[in-house]
This record gives C-alpha cells, structure tokens and sequence, in this order.
C-alpha cells in the first residue's frame, strides 16, 4: 500500500499555486484595448528601428503630415513621427512623439497636407485593423495556454486509461503488476475533463476566440466555415464533448471498479467483464479520438484539415502516457514500493516510448511531407506559417520527439538504466508539449507566441493537478493486483 | 596428435540446461552445444559472450544513410540541379522531404543487408558448406553437448551419465 508522501502533496500544491500565479499573471497582462496593443506593438518595433508597412504610406513625407496625422490620433502620431524624424528618432514613450507632433503642428500646415491626410488615414484603417487583429490574438494568448496545458494533461490521462486497456484486451502477460499505477494515474481523467469541458463551454459561451468558427461575424463573411456549419456549430459540438468524455469516463470508472472487485473477492468473471469492457472501449476510443481531435484541435484552423489527424494527435499522446507511466513506476520502484517490478518491466516501457516516437515522427513527416510535396494553397499554409513564425518549436520538437528518443533509447543495456530512461522522457514530455503548443497556438495567437508566465504556469498548474489526483489515486488502492489471473506470470516476467 | 572429446546426448532441453550449468561447475569446457531448436538463456547458461551483429546494424544503417545522402545530393543537387515540378534543388535540406524515403529505405537495406551477411561470414554459412553435423538426431529431437576430454575418460564417463545424459561416447577428433 502507499502513501502520498506529505512531500509529494506539497510539491504538487506549490505547482498549482505557482501556476495559478501565472495564469493569473497572464490574463491581467493581456491588453484589454487596442492603445495597450499600440504601446507593446511600438515598443517591441522601436527597439529595432524597423517599420510595419502600415507606417510605409506615411514615410517621406513633408513634415507637414506628422501635423495632420498628429491631431488624427495618437497612433498615426507615433508611427509618422518616427518615420520621418531625425530630431526624437526612436524615443522611448507615446507621449514624446505626440508632444513632438504637436509642436510642428502650427509651424508647417501646408495645402498638400490634405492629400497626405488621405493616404495616411487609409494606412490609419489598415493599421486600426491589424492592431484589433493583434489585439485579439493577445487576448486569445493565456486562454490558449490554460488551453494547452488542459488539453495536455486530460489527453495523457486518457493515453494511460487506454494503455491500460489494451493490456487487458491483449491479456498482457508482462504489465499487470502495473496495472494500478495506471489505473491510479488515470483517475485524472475526471477532473481533466471536467475542466476541460468547462474550457470548451468559455469558448461556447465566447468569452475568448479559441474557435474562430464560433465567432457569428467571421462565419457570415466565410463560404468556407459556413460549409461546415452543419459539424461546426456550437450545440453538437458540446453534445459531442459531453459525449466523449462521459464516455471516457464511465468506462475508466468501471473498469476500477472491477478491478477492485477481482481483488476483494477472487470472482473471474470481474476479469471477464474487464476483458469485454476494454474490447468495447477501444471501439469506442479510436471513433471517439478521431472526431476530438478534429474537434478540439484541428477546428482551431477552420481552413485545414488533413485526414491522418486522429492518428497523429493519438500518437503524440500516448507516447506521452507511457511515458509517464514508465517515469511514475521509475519513482515508485525507487521508493521500494513496487516489489515485483524489475529492469525487464521497465525496459518494456522504454521499448514502448522507443517505438512509439518513432511512430509518432512517422505520422509527423507523413502529415507533413504529402503537403510540402503537394504544395496545394490550401493545405500548406498551415505549414507555412509554422516554419516561419514557430521556426523553433516546429523543428526544435522534431529533435525532442525523435532524435534524441532514438539515440538513448535504442540500446538494450540502456533502456535499463533509470537516469537514461527519465532523460528520454523528459524530451519526450517536453517535446509532446511543443506539439501540442505547436497545434493550437498558430491558429489562436498567431504570430504573438511567447512561452511565458502563462504558459508556464499552466503547465504548472495541470502538472501540479496531475500528480495530486494521480499519486492520491494510487494511494487508494493496494500497488499489486490480486487475483488476476496474468498476474504471477507478471511477477516473474523476464526478458 | 588426436584428441578426445565427449559426445553427450539429452533428449530435453531442461536436463540439458542443468546438465550445462553442472559441466561448468565442474569446470569441464564445453566445446559446442547442438539443439534442434534454440534453447532459452542456453547462451547466458554457456558463459557465451553476448552479440554484437546489433552494433554492427547500427554502423551499417549509418553508412546507409550517408550514402543515400551522399547520392542524392550529388545527382539532385551538385550534378545537375534541374527544376522539377517546382521543387527546390538548391540546397540539400531544400528539398530533403522528398529524399526522406530513400533516405529511410537505404537506411534499412543496408543494415538489414549488411548485417545478415556479417551473420554468415562471422557464422561461416554458405551455400554447398559441408554440414557439421555430429549426430543427425540432433536436428531433429536430441541435444548434444561436446565436451573436451582431459584427465580420467572413466571418470567424465560417469559424471556425464549423471547429469541426465540418454547416452555419452567418446569421440577421436583428427
């Protein structure tokens, strides 16, 4: 039997206070008007002296302008005064340039004023609307980090359930001594998804623009999502919601239940009704997988769509899943309190993280190489713009979800070792949540990533969470299986 | 100068691991081991170093890919770097999705390849190789263990008959 270690509680109750904090911290940066987007947008470009093209109309023109635009607003102030400045060039405040600005305004109004007047107040429109676009991608930024981080932790949970599963409709002979750290670890699947449903209802209830097919304005001017309406509308897609995480969970509860059960009292027909439960589940799984992912992933980019999506969202979470297992039965095993795990247990677990990035990375490139290949408009804007605004990540994830996996974990000697296996799962962990950032952040941020306070701290909280209903789970429930009948060839599996 | 060796025959592949770890207890050498079918943890119970033809793979499928690399990015990129449909042969790692599935295929053809072969050459198995086969019920339901002869033949007679042996001769070797 094991305890939650006062330690282990405390270290998960200061993740999810730190992650609150930045979460927290997140949402009241966010800019709530398009003037604060102005200053972080004008601080971030005087830095470099560089230009949108928004100012360019504006650029070389008589000083004259700066005086008309000046008393236009303060915006069109800003971005001419530094244009054709050299007197404050690059100064640090709004207030500077609009001081400036006001200044001149007397001394050079001239007659060729009014034709600069026009150029620069289209420029202005332009400029008014990209700072709105702007501003809604930073407004969008903490609730696609909280976002992320749920999504995340709730798919890993369900990664380890139907790992579980597949262990009881295989009859695997290796892993039911590990049955109840993967039972206990997916008893996150509840509040996961409660918390995740309470996200999707937000994104319903339009509190944020996670979904831009939600958004009323943006599908009365888009034939393209108003084909989609029929799947894309928000009724039947939280009856889908409700549906697949009802689902999910009721068969977790009752496989525990029966798992329970076959303990207590030794009655084969509980393992019976596992065996066809996980049978059943699978089923329902790799239907329900395929929709949530089109659902909650791929309907953030409204335009896309690819058809190995279900696949490879699968794959990217449950490499993740055994690989939290394998880590979590790393910790317990150091703790002396899995007694019948040995170094062949876990270098099943490191072979299976080992196979499955290598799974994963073939979906990835799969996905990934018909359209680069094909190079339909369509399709590859997708991938466009995350070689040039997630350069890093993009490519960065590829190095921790496939490279270093495949140079640490190929040998057999050292998928024994337990400091190679928690190196490679950290890179995977990490890796799979770039992907995961990588999937949604484009299409609900756009250009204005940053992996801050708020994705941290989401990070944080989720993980805190994770770990406190997880290892409290583990703690309910004996660490062995009793009376299953896989379970001694479990105990003496040898590899 | 011909010396003697032991030839024991079990018809179980239990008795036989027994009778391996009891041979090495008793320090008799044991030149070969001959089973119809590979035995479970025969090699650990020999003393046999483990293999490294998986070593070998891994160099092999290195070589694969650099060679892969390699061609395509003189034909493709250096020789004649012609437009095709658009793609851009420019640099190398422009236009690597496409060489991606060679890159794989070559990847394991020569690690594959290569590997089985070193198997043979490192095992001496070819076609029209003599058979060395000391006792054809060996490849059919019998385990034979040869031994190395020294000392009293008496004596190794009737430790091998206790190790569960159906039947120990001894063998002029030339």
């Amino acid at each position: 039997m094991y305890t939650f270690s006062g330690k282990l509680k405390t270290f998960s109750i200061i993740l999810m206070a730190l992650g609150i904090v930045g979460i927290a911290y997140g949402f009241l940066t966010a800019p709530k008007t398009i003037e604060e987007v102005e200053v972080i947008l004008s601080k971030q470009h005087h830095g470099h002296g560089s230009h949108d093209a928004h100012a360019a109309p504006a650029h070389g023109e008589a000083t004259a302008h700066e005086a008309n635009t000046a008393s236009h607003d303060a915006h069109a102030a800003t971005t001419t005064a530094v244009s054709n400045d050299s007197t404050v060039h690059v100064a640090d405040s709004t207030d500077a340039h609009s001081a400036h600005a006001e200044v001149a305004t007397p001394a050079h109004a001239e007659a060729n004023a009014h034709a600069a007047k026009a150029d620069t107040h289209d420029a202005h429109a332009e400029h008014t609307k990209h700072l709105e676009h702007v501003l809604h991608q930073l407004q969008n930024k903490p609730w696609a980090a909280v976002y992320v981080g749920c999504i995340f932790f709730m798919l890993i949970s369900l990664g380890i359930f139907t790992f579980n599963q597949i262990q009881y409709a295989a009859s695997a002979g290796w892993s039911p001594v590990l049955f109840r750290v993967m039972e206990g670890l997916s008893a996150y699947l509840l509040p996961g998804s409660i918390l995740f449903f309470l996200m999707l209802l937000a994104s319903s209830a339009h509190l944020n623009h996670l979904f831009i097919w939600m958004d009323a304005d943006v599908v009365a001017e888009d034939t393209i999502i108003q084909g989609k309406t029929g799947f894309l509308n928000i009724p039947f897609f939280l009856i889908r919601a409700v549906i697949f995480l009802a689902g999910w969970n009721i068969f977790r509860i009752l496989s525990r239940r029966n798992s329970l059960a076959l303990d207590e009292t030794g009655d084969l027909s509980y393992y019976k009704k596992n065996f066809k439960l996980a049978a059943g589940y699978l089923v329902f799984f790799i239907i329900t997988e395929s929709i949530m992912s089109w659902d909650w992933i791929m309907s953030i980019d409204t335009h896309w769509y690819s058809t190995l999506f279900g696949w490879y969202v699968f794959a990217s979470f449950f490499v993740t899943a055994v690989t939290v297992i394998a880590l979590v039965t790393l910790y317990l095993k150091n703790k002396g309190l899995l007694e019948y795990v040995n170094t062949s247990h876990i270098h099943d677990l490191a072979k299976f993280m080992f196979g499955l990035s290598i799974f994963w990375t073939y979906l990835w490139f799969s996905q990934f190489m018909l359209m680069w290949y094909a190079n339909i408009p369509e399709e590859v804007t997708y991938f466009i713009f995350r070689i040039e605004e997630y350069n890093l990540p993009f490519f960065g994830m590829l190095a921790l979800n496939f490279l270093l996996p495949i140079l640490l974990l190929i040998n057999t000697d050292f998928k024994r070792l337990s400091w190679i296996i928690i190196m490679a799962g950290i890179c995977i962990i990490v890796g799979h949540y770039l992907d995961f950032f990588n999937m949604i952040m484009p299409g609900t941020v756009g250009a204005s990533w940053f992996i801050g306070a708020a994705e941290i701290g989401s990070v944080l909280f989720f993980g805190g969470l994770f770990i406190f209903v997880g290892f409290s789970a583990i703690a309910k429930a004996p660490l062995l299986v009793k009376n299953n009948p896989m379970v001694e060839e479990s105990k003496h599996f040898h590899y | 100068m011909s010396t003697k060796v032991l030839h024991v025959l079990y018809n179980d592949d239990d008795v036989l691991m027994d009778a391996v770890k009891t041979t090495r207890a008793a320090h008799h050498h044991i030149e070969e081991v001959y089973t119809p079918f590979p035995v479970h943890g025969l090699d650990k119970a020999m003393g046999l170093k483990p293999t490294r033809l998986a070593i070998c793979a891994f160099i092999y499928g290195i070589c694969g890919l650099s060679f892969a690399t390699f061609m395509m990015n003189y034909i493709m990129i250096q020789d004649w770097p012609q437009d095709i449909g658009g793609k851009p042969s420019f640099s190398y790692i422009q236009n690597m999705p496409s060489f991606v599935p060679i890159m794989f295929e070559l990847t394991v053809f020569f690690a594959a390849h290569l590997m089985v072969i070193t198997f043979f050459l490192r095992s001496k198995l070819w076609p029209f190789k003599k058979a060395e086969n000391p006792d054809v019920r060996t490849t059919d339901d019998h385990f034979l263990m040869e031994v190395a002869l020294h000392g009293s033949e008496e004596e190794a007679l009737e430790f091998f008959r206790n190790t569960g042996a159906v039947e120990v001769k001894v063998i002029d070797k030339h």
